[in-house]
Formats: C-alpha cells, sequence, structure tokens
C-alpha cells in the first residue's frame, strides 16, 4: 500500500521529531504503550532516539511471552512430549516455562512442534493427519482471539483442541492504571486490538484516572504522531481519548469479529505472568465447545497462581510494567542472557531485558 | 502485540479472498470483514480484520503536511 | 536436561557462533597450517601457504528443503556455496569435489537434474569438479539428499572478514533476503506466491571484477545468520563501527512485503548469492561500477560505511533514528506479535 511508505516519510518524521522536542516537558514523563508490535516499531525505526531525554516510552504487558502464564507454556510441553503434535505461533516456540524449559527444547528432543502462520494451517494440518492428535496454543489478545473464535465455531476435526491463553487489554491497562507508583503520563493504545473493540473502551482511562490515552498504527510516523499528541495533551494539562489511527480504528471497532467472539467465549479472571490474576481479563471456551478445550480433554492440571512464573531472583514482572529497569536485576547479563533465557522479557523478540541486553539500554546513537 | 499489514484485495470466492501485499500474494480469510476487490484490509495472521478507509488515510497525511508544514 | 544439538545450532546465528567456540574449535590442537589461516580464524575459507602460492580451502555440507525450488536446486546451492566461499577470500576456484549421501528410493531422474546444475554452474566459472564419492542410507535414515562440497582456490592477495578499516565503504553486491523468502513462499503451511527466485548465483566474475580495483578490505558472503550477523562478525573481527543507511539497502519490495506479512527482518534472511564487500574510500565508486557491470551484480549499492568503534552495526532508519542491527539468536520465526 503506498499510504504506507507515506507514513515512513523521512521528511515528516524529522519535523515531527522537531516538533516534539519542542514540547520537552521540564518533569520526566513516562509514556506506557501495552503492545509488542509497538515496540518493535519504536525499536526497528530507532524512534526513542529522537526524543528528548526527559521522554521515556516504556512496554508495558502486551506481548504474549511476556504475560502467557508458565503453566500454560508447561501444558504445552507436556502435551507435546507425550505426542500430542503442537501447533504454535513462532512467538510462543522460545518462551520459558517454569518446569520445562520451551517448545523449542522439546522439538530438539524429538517432540512434533509445528510453528505455523495462522490457525487456519493449524486445522488445515490435523484434518489431514486424521491418526495424529493435534493442539493449538491460542494465544494472543482482542486481535488474534476472533481468529480462534471463528475456526471453533466452525466444527473444527475431533482430533483437534485448544489450549486457549487469550487476555484483554484494557483490564491489564487498568490494572496498570492503578499502580500510582508507575506514574504512567499517559497510554498509547494499541492500534490493532483497537480495530477489534474500537475506541470505546479505553474512554474510562481520562474519565476515571484522568489519563491521557491516544490510539496509534504501527508506521513509525503513527507512533510519533501519537507521542506528540499526548505530550501536548499534558503540556495543556488535559486528558482526552484521542484516535491516531483513523484508518483502521472506528468507534465501536468490528462489530462482527466482537460478535464471533461473544459467541465462542465467556470472559473470565485471567492470571498474568508476572501481574497476578486480573479480573475479567481472559476469555474461556463457551460451555458447549468444551469438547473442544484441550486442559478438559487432556485433564491437565493447569494452576493459575503464578507459581513459577517469574524464576527466583528475576525481576522481569516489575521491568515490565516500568518499575524497575534491566540494570536493577541480580541475573540480568549473568546467568539471564540473550542466549540462556531465564526470564520472559529475555526471550521475547521485542523484550525489555533483551533490548537492554543487546543495545545495553535505549539506544540514543 | 498484533503484527497486521494492510494488503489490496485482487479476488473473493466465499469467506476466502486473494490478497496482494505489495507483492506478495496469498489466500486470506475474510469472515470478519465485508471487502470487495481493489479495497485495502489489515490481515494478521492469515484473517483480514479491518477495511482500511483510504480517503481517512489521504486526509490524515494531508492533515500531517499541514500542521508540520511539509 | 543434558545439553543437546537443537536446529538453532545450525541457523548461523549467535547460538552456532558458540557451539563452534566452545565445543568444536578447542578440540583441534592443530588447528592450522604455519603462516595460514585456520579454525581459529573462522573466515569463510583457510589459507594454506605454499612457496608463493597462496591457495585457499573451504567445505560445507548443503541440505534445503525443498530440494527443487524457485531459481534453483540443492545442486546449484553446493556449487555456488562453495564457489562463493572461495571467492570472498580472494581465491579464483580452480577445483570442487563432492560427496554425496542419498536416501534409498531417491529419483535417478532427480539425481541427474541436480548432478546437470553442479556441472551449469562449474562450466559458467570454468572450474572442474575433480573428486567425488556417493553414499546411500537406508529409507528414512537421511532427508532424501545431503551434498557435502568442497573447494580449491587461488588467491594472489587473501581477503579476510576481519581487515575492515575506518572510512571504508561498504558494498552490497545484490537484493537482500531473495532466497530465503523464495524457499518460505514454497514450504508448507506458509504458502504464498510472491514472484521472487533464489538469488543462488556463483560470484567469482563479480568479486573479481573489485579485485582489479584493488581497493578491497575484506569480504563476506551472509547465507545463514543474513546480512545482520555477517557485518556483525565483520565489525567485531575488524574491532570498527559499521553504519548503514536503511533507504540505501537493495531490497525488493516483495521480499519486504513478504517479511513485514510474516513478522521477519530482511537483514536476517538467508541469501546464496550476494557478498558484502569492504573497500577503500577512494576506489568506492569505480568498484561498485565495475560490480554492476558483472551478471550477478548489477543490483550492488554501497549501504553504509566504517567508523572508528567496537564491533557494534548502526542502522539510520528510514525516519532518521538510529538502532542496532543484531546478531540473530536462531531462525526467524514467523510471529504475530
Amino acid at each position: 500500500m503506498e499510504v504506507s511508505a507515506r507514513f515512513r516519510d523521512q521528511r515528516l518524521a524529522e519535523r515531527l521529531a522537531k516538533k516534539i522536542r519542542a514540547l520537552e516537558p521540564r518533569e520526566p514523563v513516562r509514556i506506557c504503550h501495552v503492545c509488542g508490535t509497538h515496540e518493535w516499531t519504536i525499536s526497528h525505526y530507532g524512534i526513542r532516539s529522537l526524543l528528548p531525554d526527559s521522554v521515556e516510552v516504556v512496554a508495558g504487558p502486551g506481548c504474549p511471552v511476556c504475560i502467557t502464564p508458565a503453566s500454560l507454556i508447561d501444558a504445552a510441553v507436556e502435551l507435546a512430549l507425550s505426542g500430542v503434535v503442537v501447533a504454535t505461533y513462532g512467538d510462543m516456540f522460545r518462551a520459558p516455562g517454569a518446569r520445562a524449559p520451551s517448545l523449542y527444547q522439546a522439538r530438539a528432543e524429538g517432540a512434533d512442534v509445528r510453528v505455523v502462520y495462522s490457525i487456519t494451517d493449524a486445522v488445515k494440518m490435523a484434518r489431514e493427519e486424521k491418526d495424529r492428535e493435534f493442539v493449538f496454543f491460542a494465544i494472543g489478545f482482542e486481535t488474534t482471539a476472533p481468529l480462534t473464535a471463528v475456526e471453533v465455531l466452525r466444527r473444527p476435526p475431533d482430533n483437534l483442541s485448544f489450549l486457549v491463553a487469550h487476555r484483554l487489554i484494557p483490564p491489564a491497562m487498568e490494572a496498570l492504571a492503578n499502580m500510582e507508583d508507575l506514574a504512567i503520563g499517559g497510554f498509547i493504545a494499541p492500534g490493532h486490538v483497537s480495530t477489534i473493540i474500537g475506541a470505546e473502551p479505553y474512554a474510562i482511562f481520562p474519565e476515571r484516572y484522568n489519563m491521557p490515552v491516544v490510539i496509534a498504527g504501527f508506521e513509525p510516523l503513527d507512533v510519533l504522531m501519537a507521542i506528540y499528541m499526548l505530550l501536548k495533551q499534558i503540556k495543556d494539562g488535559v486528558a482526552k481519548l484521542e484516535n491516531e489511527y483513523t484508518r483502521a480504528v472506528r468507534w465501536r471497532g468490528n462489530e462482527r469479529a466482537k460478535e464471533f467472539m461473544r459467541k465462542a467465549f465467556d470472559i473470565a479472571d485471567g492470571a498474568w505472568r508476572g501481574l497476578g490474576v486480573i479480573p475479567s481479563s481472559a476469555l474461556e471456551l463457551k460451555e458447549g465447545l468444551r469438547k473442544h478445550d484441550a486442559i478438559e480433554r487432556y485433564g491437565l492440571n493447569v494452576s493459575l497462581d503464578g507459581q513459577g512464573d517469574i524464576p527466583p531472583g528475576c525481576r522481569c514482572h516489575e521491568i515490565m510494567v516500568g518499575r524497575a529497569y534491566p540494570t536493577d536485576c541480580p541475573l540480568f547479563l549473568r546467568a539471564c542472557r540473550p542466549n540462556r533465557p531465564i526470564g520472559p522479557c529475555m526471550v521475547s523478540v521485542e523484550g525489555t531485558c533483551r533490548i537492554w541486553a543487546l543495545e545495553g539500554g535505549w539506544f540514543k546513537g | 502485540m498484533c503484527l497486521a499489514i494492510p494488503a489490496r484485495v485482487l479476488e473473493v470466492r466465499g469467506h476466502r479472498a486473494k490478497v496482494d501485499f505489495g507483492g506478495a500474494v496469498r489466500e486470506v480469510d475474510v469472515t470478519l470483514v465485508d471487502a470487495r476487490p481493489g479495497q485495502y484490509v489489515l490481515v494478521h495472521a492469515g484473517f483480514a480484520i479491518q477495511v482500511l478507509d483510504k480517503r481517512e488515510a489521504e486526509e490524515m497525511l494531508r492533515a500531517w503536511e499541514e500542521v508540520l508544514g511539509a | 536436561m543434558e545439553d543437546v544439538i537443537t536446529l538453532e545450532h545450525g541457523s548461523g546465528g549467535r547460538l552456532m557462533r558458540e557451539l563452534l567456540e566452545n565445543v568444536i574449535l578447542p578440540s583441534y590442537k592443530l588447528n592450522k597450517v604455519p603462516g595460514g589461516l585456520g579454525l581459529p580464524e573462522m573466515d569463510d575459507g583457510a589459507l594454506i601457504p605454499l612457496g608463493d602460492y597462496k591457495l585457499v580451502l573451504t567445505t560445507d555440507a548443503y541440505t534445503v528443503k525443498p530440494i527443487f525450488f524457485p531459481g534453483g536446486d540443492i545442486g546449484r546451492l553446493a556449487a555456488c556455496g562453495t564457489i562463493n566461499d572461495l571467492a570472498v577470500m580472494g581465491a579464483r576456484p580452480i577445483a570442487l569435489a563432492t560427496s554425496l549421501v542419498v536416501e534409498e528410493g531417491f529419483s535417478i531422474g532427480d539425481l541427474r537434474r541436480i548432478i546437470s546444475s553442479i556441472n551449469d554452474v562449474c562450466v559458467e566459472v570454468g572450474v572442474p569438479l575433480v573428486a567425488g564419492d556417493t553414499k546411500v542410507m537406508e529409507k528414512g535414515e537421511v532427508d532424501e539428499l545431503v551434498i557435502g562440497a568442497s573447494g580449491l582456490g587461488l588467491a594472489e592477495r587473501v581477503i579476510t572478514d576481519a581487515g575492515l578499516r575506518p572510512g571504508d565503504k561498504l558494498i552490497i553486491t545484490g537484493t537482500i533476503g531473495d532466497h530465503h523468502i523464495a524457499l518460505l513462499s514454497v514450504r508448507e503451511g506458509l504458502s504464498f506466491d510472491v514472484p521472487i527466485k533464489s538469488d543462488v548465483a556463483p560470484l567469482w566474475e563479480t568479486v573479481e571484477a573489485a579485485l582489479k580495483l584493488g581497493g578491497i578490505s575484506a569480504m563476506k558472503d551472509p547465507t545463514r545468520g543474513g546480512v545482520a550477523g555477517a557485518l556483525n562478525e565483520m565489525a567485531r573481527k575488524s574491532g570498527v563501527d559499521i553504519w548503514l543507511r536503511e533507504g540505501e539497502l537493495p531490497i525488493r519490495d516483495e521480499v519486504r512485503s513478504a517479511s513485514e506479512m510474516l513478522g521477519l527482518d530482511p537483514l536476517e534472511l538467508t541469501n546464496e548469492g550476494i557478498a558484502i564487500i569492504g573497500v577503500r574510500p577512494d576506489v568506492a565508486e569505480e568498484t561498485l561500477e565495475a560490480i554492476r557491470a558483472t551478471r550477478y551484480g548489477r543490483e550492488a549499492a554501497i549501504v553504509g560505511e566504517v567508523r572508528e568503534g567496537h564491533g557494534r552495526v548502526v542502522l539510520e532508519t528510514l525516519v532518521g533514528g538510529k538502532r542496532l542491527v543484531r546478531e540473530p539468536i536462531g531462525t526467524p520465526m514467523p510471529r504475530i506479535c
């Protein structure tokens, strides 16, 4: 789409960066986003090197590798080692369990673990290999959950079940907003979750928490513009919900996708790795679809009390919300390194610890 | 947390559609949207999740160019 | 859990480097010919000085799935890979040898096609295939076919991957990521059609044209681990920083869009027909023109320069920001986040 090329225009970016620097707040401001892909755009285009020192952009719990409970990863590895074919998105391939190292390690020991681009590929494989049992590791947030809903409601083959680990973003943002010590100045809301749920669910942040929110797309100009809009609100002392990603996000989102989710899932309290249980933040298959639920089918005991989520000494759960930096962690670059990761944030391709380990903090050039 | 890329719809057949990611052509599922050939959709993990409003994109860029005095 | 070999140890990234450094290298007490270059240098080939002749030796094993792919096959891959390893050491290929490990039941017709691909490359470059071996393993014991290939070359001036100096310009001789995307497009589970063929090609003619101008300081062919892996290795070994400009990187639109679709970084993708060449600034433009005049160098571009530093690779992004280009850990995976 040529338009997206214009959202990477260097001329515009430089002018926007200049306008951002002109708004340089006297007091340090912490902007929080909750999206691995925003972190990817910010790191990939070196956006932090364009920002004034007093503006910090922190990656909140928005990446499945970081927040999926270790007990679910252990369950996936257990299934894989027991002879079930486990299909997963690439993101979870190296995610560390509590007891089990990872699906990647399980494959090295002969388990049949397959990385797929789409859940449809997993359904196709299950249909073609009738003699094998398949489990699809259904991770991700409101952008990915409708895809699982569509396939579950399409009566998948009996030899396929789903290890459901979908989480919802607004409740997690609300949990962060309630942590006063984080002193979050404003949220960048995830653009693609918002194409599904719309802008409406974020209205509570300006209203109840006096917190500015800007929904942003994923081109570098989108993110720079969102940062500019947030800093302008902070400078003017206001708190509003603004939508920068108007080309994709509508006030009520994608009604059909929301309908599919309502038909397939119930909302339940959800365990988040390192954050504990957040009320009404997880999706579970509805009663009538439970025969496709992997936990029930295989009688897995998945304790969601967060046991083993964060290895002893590891501070990923604090780093994940910007309450600490990797350099504050005793394991950082000692026992915990990019190729021998211990904490989830060192595993995730855009985890804060991995970026700091490989780039020594936010690289300013 | 969700990588989704714009793609132009080439042809639609039921809940499947052929789309072009700017050179890479693939079949995706369009159950979640009403998309017609020529429109741009956002594709995430093999599914179209939203139809992109090209006019909106153009207006946004024009507004920025004004604000930024490009 | 006892340490075991994993797929990632073969991916060209940091895990492979650590396997070599911690397990393989320390096991050889005699690891190079006196006065030459050998295992410790971990370059694309080894130097064996014989009187005033400089022999270069390289060896590699080739496995690829699928065996026939858009733009080539495992035979062309083995011949080009060996020739390119010699070329980036500054050595003219003078002899190749191959050993085949074939699965019982493999089609002789396919074997004939693969052997003729090897022959085509040898004839194109003018290097004879002088020795070989064939072994057959029971069905299921090996995946169709594995080709081991070795090559001997003769160099007037040996070029290593550790010779970059501040001020040098960096040339990439062709478009990035074509091979990897061509393979992914036909691999099961990721099927998408993209008019991209593998770039697998013999680079001796291109490298020879560049060598003639005498300004080359370092060379490397970025196969597994991609341009990111190769540049990090060159910067680390040369003790310099490398600064790239994202806008100058030769990447086909189809490869860029396929990479974005799968959440991959083109700089980490495997290539089989491009070389990275460090060249003195005063002859950089002429060297680029000489490369562009060759059959496989038409898309060549100057993509950055070398500065004082200590092994970092910095990218000036499309929007003017700066980021470090990191050595890939393992094989790039399609991801959703």
